[in-house]
């Protein structure tokens, strides 16, 4: 049993040091890639910003925010989230697509 | 996972509390996700001119501050790792190296800051008002979106303060873990979005 509180028991289990660890060098070596990329040219950052970039982003809310770890609920919630910012992104460019 | 289906069979506190957090990161997903369209559109529109942009910043000092907050996520989920084994102490050491290093982050942007307004290239300053429209709109949403995103960390600089010495004192730490969570969520969510920062004004401009 974990001590009590106002917020008792119900905690999710979360990545031990070494997976912290690992993904904070994972994090890095993205990083250097990006860096790398860019100084290939203007094509390769832009791959760069649209795949590593995402990459990045995952393993922080997967790992560091427990995402991988929590139920079905959270990670609904995120989806839609981002789901709702790619139909804006959609509307807009459909919208000056247009014009 | 068990845990996970028992904590979604019988939602708690600590789950609501974590639930909470989540809906309100969201929306501060939405609310830089405009900016993001903004920029998408603007570079769209300006690709030569948010190049030349692009060229003006400073790639080392924008590499070397995203390593100070990948880092600063690193101790922060640490911290949290260890304020669920209960060990309150540790847990505020590694929350304390988590503000020091969203310090360092600040004091390196001020740097890059007064770099640029040093060479009247800030909002309505004269060297950027001789430039062309298109790096202007790259400006503009450079300072907008990396002084939002300053405040973000100077907000979560001053939450993790909080909840350190709250830590220190044995209060509000290892019995209610959600609470440095919570901030913990915050902080790794401001860290995401310099993830983005990093490549569409330093990279790939």
């Amino acid at each position: 049993m974990k001590p009590g509180g106002a917020f008792p028991a119900e905690e999710v289990h979360g990545p031990d040091t070494r997976t912290l660890v690992l993904v904070w060098l994972a994090l890095l070596g993205l990083t250097a890639v990006l860096v790398g990329l860019s100084a290939l040219g203007q094509r390769a950052a832009v791959l760069g910003l649209l795949t590593v970039t995402p990459l990045k982003a995952a393993l922080v809310f997967y790992f560091f925010m427990h995402l991988r770890y929590e139920g079905a609920l959270l990670k609904t919630i995120l989806l839609v989230t981002l789901g709702t910012l790619l139909i804006f992104f959609g509307l807009t460019y459909a919208d000056v697509a247009f014009r | 996972m068990t845990s996970t289906a028992h904590a979604s069979a019988h939602p708690s506190d600590a789950f609501g509390a974590r639930l909470g957090m989540w809906l309100f990161l969201v929306t501060e997903i939405l609310l830089f996700g405009g900016l993001f369209i903004a920029y998408s559109y603007m570079r769209a529109r300006y690709p030569h001119e948010f190049h030349a942009g692009g060229k003006e910043l400073n790639v080392f000092l924008g590499v070397l501050n995203t390593a100070v907050l990948l880092t600063s996520s690193l101790t922060m989920a640490l911290a949290v790792a260890r304020v669920r084994r209960g060990d309150g102490r540790a847990a505020a050491a590694l929350t304390g190296a988590t503000v020091l290093l969203g310090l360092c982050f600040l004091a390196i942007k001020a740097v890059e800051w007064s770099q640029k307004i040093g060479h009247g290239l800030y909002p309505g300053g004269p060297a950027l008002l001789s430039l062309p429209l298109g790096e202007r709109v790259f400006f503009g949403l450079y300072f907008t979106m990396t002084g939002l995103h300053g405040l973000h960390v100077l907000a979560g600089v001053s939450v993790l303060s909080v909840m350190g010495v709250l830590l220190l004192r044995g209060k509000s730490g290892t019995a209610r873990p959600a609470v440095l969570e919570n901030g913990g969520l915050y902080w790794h969510l401001v860290d995401v979005v310099w993830i983005y920062l990093l490549p569409l004004f330093y990279l790939a401009a």
